[in-house]
């Protein structure tokens, strides 16, 4: 058996997989459960949450858009009030506290569940990183992959998992810099972790925009594998 | 374990699938404009909630030395009506009222007659900025105690000079850094900065620590929280 065929098996293993028939032409076609109802409904509701948090921490942002001194104060970037939620200062925090508390419980639900673990990139990863970065952007020739995800989607997850523990980790430091202290302190203070906390979300939102190239790319069939958990034709089977 | 079924069984499966997802839509409330208000409301109540549950009353905020201070010009006035309100120094009193065995006028002499405590500490503003100031005060739990406050009431509330009015849980009121101030950076309180009296509290956001204090009521019932928290502010607002 070769690489894809033992990858195939391996599959089958952790994601029931059906043949789907259709009545009227005969033809028949493959399907994967790919995503269970916990990861899918983690996800939609993590994708909302965050949605709310950019909205209105760009809304909070807007009260004072700098991270230099009040007087004299230099605007860093003047943020729309078009793609800012809330309406004022008041309104934008009163969603940021809201829904913070919706996306830090979705995300200790979805740790909590333990699929993330096929997507958690290990040490044993880091070799095969290359030829993946290779064949993605610099058109090498395909490499093998033996597990569900490849080492390129793998380090792409466990970072975003990893900045959703951080964005929650900064937003406490500025939230509650006395209380906790040493998080502020870790971060080198109040006025640092208000910064880490805007960088934060920029790399989220840079993973979110490779992320949303990717579905494009990989068409309907993979995008609906998010909402209904079954993928049809997944490239990793034979047809 | 592969498995053949028609494609009408599979979009019915798929469909069931795609049901499992609709409580995700319940977030869906917060776009119902008549929902949306009662729901913020609520968790906005709930972040004041877990505030006042991690709020520790020992626990001290980091103060800091003379180099770290920002200079004094450099400390923002932030009025939200006018940066003076006119107060007549010569007449001015603390009028102390509510749950208190001695209620009545109290000079401003009578409140620097109590130990004198000098901190370096933090002031977060709502907005987002962060300075450094030198401030000079009474312990506001050794007022409570001059005039002999039940310090078993929920709340502290002021009104000032300039129709500004807050108001503080007990915990914090009796924080050993929760000062009467008036002094900012060894000098007498500027009317800018509050003069003759005002609130500074280095567990609490900017809006908390009124100025230009007329009034004190230890009370266990709050008919109104704050100039800006009746407009939608958090009410416990603790760093």
């Amino acid at each position: 058996m070769d690489g894809l065929g033992k990858e195939v098996e391996k599959r089958k293993m952790s994601a029931p997989v059906i043949e789907i028939e259709s009545p009227k032409t005969g033809e028949v076609v493959q399907a994967a459960y790919e995503h269970p109802w916990a990861v899918r409904f983690a996800h939609w509701l993590n994708a909302l949450s965050l949605l709310v948090l950019v909205g209105s921490g760009f809304q909070i942002f807007r009260a004072f858009p700098s991270f230099g001194a009040k007087i004299p104060q230099k605007d860093l970037l003047h943020w729309p009030k078009a793609f800012a939620l809330g309406g004022w200062l008041g309104g934008g925090l009163q969603w940021h506290l809201t829904f913070m508390w919706i996306y830090i419980a979705t995300g200790i639900f979805y740790l909590g569940y333990r699929n993330y673990r096929q997507v958690l990139f290990t040490p044993r990863d880091i070799r095969a990183v290359w030829p993946m970065v290779h064949y993605y952007f610099f058109f090498g020739p395909k490499p093998i992959v033996r597990e569900v995800y490849n080492p390129l989607q793998k380090l792409a997850y466990t970072s975003v998992v990893g900045l959703g523990v951080l964005s929650v980790l900064t937003g406490f430091a500025v939230w509650k810099p006395v209380q906790f202290s040493w998080l502020a302190w870790m971060m080198g203070g109040f006025h640092w972790a208000r910064i880490w906390h805007f960088a934060v979300m920029w790399a989220i939102l840079f993973f979110l925009l490779g992320h949303l190239v990717m579905v494009v790319l990989h068409g309907w069939n993979n995008f609906m594998s998010m909402l209904t958990g079954w993928k049809k034709n997944p490239d990793y089977l034979e047809p | 374990m592969d498995t053949r079924i028609n494609s009408r069984k599979f979009k019915k499966v798929s469909r069931r699938e795609l049901l499992k997802l609709a409580p995700v839509l319940a977030v869906g409330a917060f776009a119902i404009p008549k929902v949306q208000e009662p729901l913020l409301k609520a968790g906005l109540g709930f972040s004041d909630w877990a505030s006042a549950r991690l709020f520790r009353s020992r626990h001290l905020a980091t103060t800091f030395t003379e180099s770290e201070l920002t200079p004094f010009e450099k400390f923002p006035i932030n009025g939200y009506d006018v940066d003076d309100p006119g107060v007549d120094f010569d007449a001015w009193t603390l009028t102390v009222s509510g749950a208190v065995q001695k209620p009545g006028e109290y000079k401003l002499a009578q409140v620097q007659s109590l130990p004198r405590v000098r901190q370096n500490t933090r002031h977060v503003c709502v907005e987002g900025w962060d300075v450094i100031g030198r401030f000079g005060g009474a312990r506001l739990s050794d007022f409570l105690q001059m005039i002999g406050a039940d310090t078993t009431a929920r709340f502290v509330s002021v009104e000032c000079a300039d129709d500004y009015y807050e108001s503080l849980d007990m915990k914090t009121a009796l924080h050993p850094q929760t000062l009467l101030c008036y002094e900012m950076y060894d000098q007498p309180l500027t009317r800018e900065h509050g003069a003759p009296l005002r609130l500074q509290i280095p567990t609490k956001i900017g809006y908390k620590q009124a100025k230009y204090l007329t009034d004190l009521k230890v009370t266990n019932i709050l008919d109104r929280v704050g100039y800006w928290e009746d407009q939608g502010y958090s009410s416990f607002y603790s760093l």
